[in-house]
């Protein structure tokens, strides 16, 4: 990642100071930016903008594909907040099914892969080899991953349980079928399956981080501890904010694994907010309900995104 | 040669413009897909016949035959190819989900198929939608007739008196049954339960051997469709008469689920079976019966180490029912359709149910009686014993919404097989959910 530019590295040719090898570019044509800004601008309209401000007209309809839509205003998000009404409930159920996996599965997809990114950052022998093994499962499709982890933690045929049946543990654990163990089991899998992919971005981080300062912190005697408290997390400030936000929407997203492995059971409640949106625009063609249900949960990811945006803000203010 | 005139409005392009004016091009496809709306009175004159001689066409024909089944099909659309110089049919197969995600969105824009073939259940939907056509004159001109058909099959395809479906095949549930674990438990393995006692015996044989027998899945493959059957042969109905409201809860019902949960507690099933975990174990030889769908011959007949036989399902309640559905051809309400290929399709639609005896062989049971009745199918190993279900089959009723509302079921019985909530309360909330997708699918419709 470029955007791990730190702050902390500027050597002696980037600074502000000087001949600024940028200065020359003030003297172009005023639309020059706008030209370079442009095939990104056009995408970002495109495929971007201007599909989130259709389904924003879209969640105020009854639409289907066929037919005339009907302009229905609020009603779609109003139906979705009615007491007793079923899809309402299936709604907020999914929507809290999405909250539960964010908040198991966030903590341990920035921690496991800081530590992994660490260890295969010293000078091991072989490290280019275990940053692939890590890196391996990343490259998997999601069908793959759910088909290998649902029949290795089948409760009556699956791996997990004869192994633990062998080392004299209960063998009859319901994963993928009850809580808390469905939830257990797509966090475990969702981990496996996506911890290369921080992993290579802290590394990145890592390397950015200049060896003069941990050298010097030795000399002053700081511990492995300290050196890591004070010189690598605040090194990968930047990193880690990337990190946060990235890890915190795929999270929010997630469909594909619990779509396979559990199907939603016991009853829906793994059924995740994309899953149940998915089911409502694509199964049902209930387009304009979906893109309603879509914008609420994009509003709580945007305050989500806020609040995280605000907390590293206030650490790089207190750095 | 027939050339009846045509009751089918919705091809008529005068019909389109004319409602078309002012409402935009996807409002006309609605209003006339919905059948009673203004161009339903106009009258297009397309002459169908068993024999396509127009122009060169080609055909875009979708299906969801990902299965063993498909590369049949795929056969039967070459020999279709290579007999007939003027039709070009070209075959695309997509996952079932995808399938019925994508050719609405395709048919509205103009796209997608031409033909296609779909699930009985999903033909009221798509109906009400207007994605697909009716075909009254394109049967009346190939003289389909019930009589040829299984009138129960043949009945499920009507929707608001139209017909939008010509039956294919039928594929009920079957009763699969593995020999070795019967003869691990003393069975007779020639001789499959065929009602509840004999049933029962069997699974307590097979308990006393530390076998559990018949395991039951919280999912619609196999549980949902098994208790179906068991919900029909305890004398119970899943929808009221005109299908507006779910009855999953009815007493009748409520006893089927009750005693397919009673296989768990008495031990003839483990709890918390996970997707699919019954089929490998009855591949495995740690599960003796299985009531599964007709396709899974295919599935099990590419298995050598497995010794299996095939029956009718076993009667539980107090009437034989078993739990069925349908593939059928149907024909795409596309905007500015091109008459020469309702033709073509006509014809090709046609010639495949008259070849059916080789789709056949991929583990379904012909909808045309004259094929099922053909030696050559009696012939069949497995196909035949699961024919004889027929009389008493049950489909689902065919009125939009309903794909959605079997979904809310499928989800009620996973909870009760789970522990969740009792049978009664499961199958009470489940009526909930399938009233108010019921009810929105009809009222947009």
């Amino acid at each position: 990642m470029t955007a791990t530019t730190s702050d902390t590295t500027s050597g002696p040719s980037t600074g502000a100071s000087g001949a600024a090898p940028t200065g020359r570019g003030t003297h172009g044509a005023w639309w020059a930016p706008y030209v370079f800004l442009a095939p990104y601008l056009v995408l970002f309209l495109v495929f971007v903008a201007a599909p989130a401000i259709y389904g924003l007209w879209i969640s105020l309809h009854q639409w289907e594909f066929f037919g005339a839509p009907i302009f229905l205003g609020l009603e779609n998000y109003a139906r979705l907040f009615e007491a007793g009404s079923q899809r309402g409930a299936a709604f907020w159920m999914s929507m809290r099914a999405t909250g539960i996996f964010v908040v198991l599965s966030v903590p341990l997809l920035l921690v496991l892969p800081l530590l992994v990114a660490l260890v295969l950052n010293l000078r091991l022998r072989g490290r280019t080899f275990f940053r692939a093994v890590y890196f391996t499962p990343y490259v998997l499709g999601v069908a793959v991953v759910g088909l290998l982890w649902r029949f290795l933690g089948d409760p009556n045929i699956g791996a997990i349980n004869f192994l633990l049946g062998r080392l004299g543990l209960s063998s009859n654990i319901p994963w993928t079928t009850a809580l808390p163990w469905g939830w257990i089991l797509l966090v475990v899998l969702t981990v496996w399956w996506t911890l290369g992919f921080n992993t290579v971005i802290y590394l990145a981080g890592l390397q950015e981080i200049p060896r003069d300062q941990y050298e010097a912190a030795s000399v002053d005697g700081a511990n492995a501890w300290n050196r890591f408290w004070h010189i690598t997390l605040p090194g990968l400030r930047r990193v880690l904010v990337f990190v946060v936000t990235v890890t915190v929407l795929a999270s929010a997203n997630m469909f594909g694994q619990a779509f396979l492995v559990t199907q939603g059971a016991p009853g829906n409640r793994t059924r995740t907010a994309v899953m149940l949106i998915a089911e409502e625009g694509l199964g049902q063609f209930r387009l304009g309900s979906a893109a309603a249900m879509s914008y609420i949960l994009a509003l709580f990811l945007m305050a989500t995104s806020l609040v995280m945006w605000w907390f590293f803000r206030r650490w790089e203010d207190d750095a | 040669m027939n050339h009846l005139r045509s009751t089918m409005p919705l091809l008529s392009r005068r019909g389109f413009i004319r409602v078309g004016l002012g409402a935009g091009a996807a409002a006309a496809l609605s209003a006339c897909g919905r059948g009673n709306g203004g161009a339903g009175e106009e009258a297009a004159e397309i002459d169908v016949s068993r024999e396509y001689d127009g122009p060169a066409v080609t055909l875009a024909f979708w299906n969801g035959f990902t299965g063993a089944d498909g590369p049949f099909l795929r056969d039967l659309v070459d020999q279709y190819n290579q007999e007939h110089d003027n039709v070009t049919v070209e075959m695309n197969t997509l996952q079932w989900e995808d399938f019925y995600s994508s050719v609405p969105p395709a048919v509205s824009r103009g796209e997608g198929p031409d033909i296609a073939v779909m699930h009985l259940d999903q033909l009221g939907t798509n109906a009400a939608r207007g994605v697909i056509l009716p075909l009254d004159n394109v049967t009346e001109a190939l003289e389909l007739e019930e009589s040829d058909f299984d009138p129960a099959v043949w009945q499920a395809g009507i929707y608001q008196d139209r017909r939008y479906g010509v039956p294919l095949d039928i594929h009920p549930l079957g009763f699969y049954y593995n020999k070795r674990v019967m003869e691990q438990a003393g069975l007779d393995p020639e001789s499959p339960p065929t009602d509840r006692d004999s049933l029962m015996d069997a699974l307590d044989a097979m308990r006393s051997n530390d076998i559990q027998g018949h395991w039951v899945s919280p999912f619609m493959f196999t549980g949902g469709l098994t208790f179906q059957s068991l919900a029909y042969q305890f004398g119970g109905q899943l929808y009221n008469e005109d299908a507006s409201e779910a009855t999953f809860d009815a007493p009748e019902n409520v006893e089927a689920l009750e005693w397919y949960l009673s296989l768990i507690e008495e031990g003839h099933s483990p709890s918390d079976v996970g997707q699919d975990a019954e089929h490998v174990a009855f591949t495995n030889d740690n599960n003796a019966f299985i009531w599964n769908g007709i396709w899974m011959i295919q599935g099990y007949g590419e298995d050598p180490d497995l010794e299996w036989g095939v029956a009718e399902v076993p009667q539980i309640g107090s009437e034989p029912a078993v739990w069925g559905s349908s593939h059928n051809f149907v024909l795409m309400n596309k905007q500015g359709q091109d008459e020469n290929k309702i033709r073509a399709a006509s014809a090709f639609m046609n010639w495949i149910s008259g070849h059916s005896l080789q789709w056949a062989e991929a583990g379904q049971i012909p909808a045309r009686a004259s094929v099922r009745e053909s030696s050559e199918f009696e012939q069949l190993e497995f196909q035949p014993t699961f024919a004889q279900q027929l009389d008493y089959v049950r489909f689902a009723p065919p009125v939009p919404g309903v794909g959605d509302a079997q979904g809310e079921l499928e989800t009620a019985v996973g909870e009760a097989v789970l522990g969740q909530k009792s049978a009664e309360q499961a199958l009470a909330d489940g009526v909930a959910r399938a009233n108010e997708l019921l009810e929105s699918a009809q009222r947009e419709a």
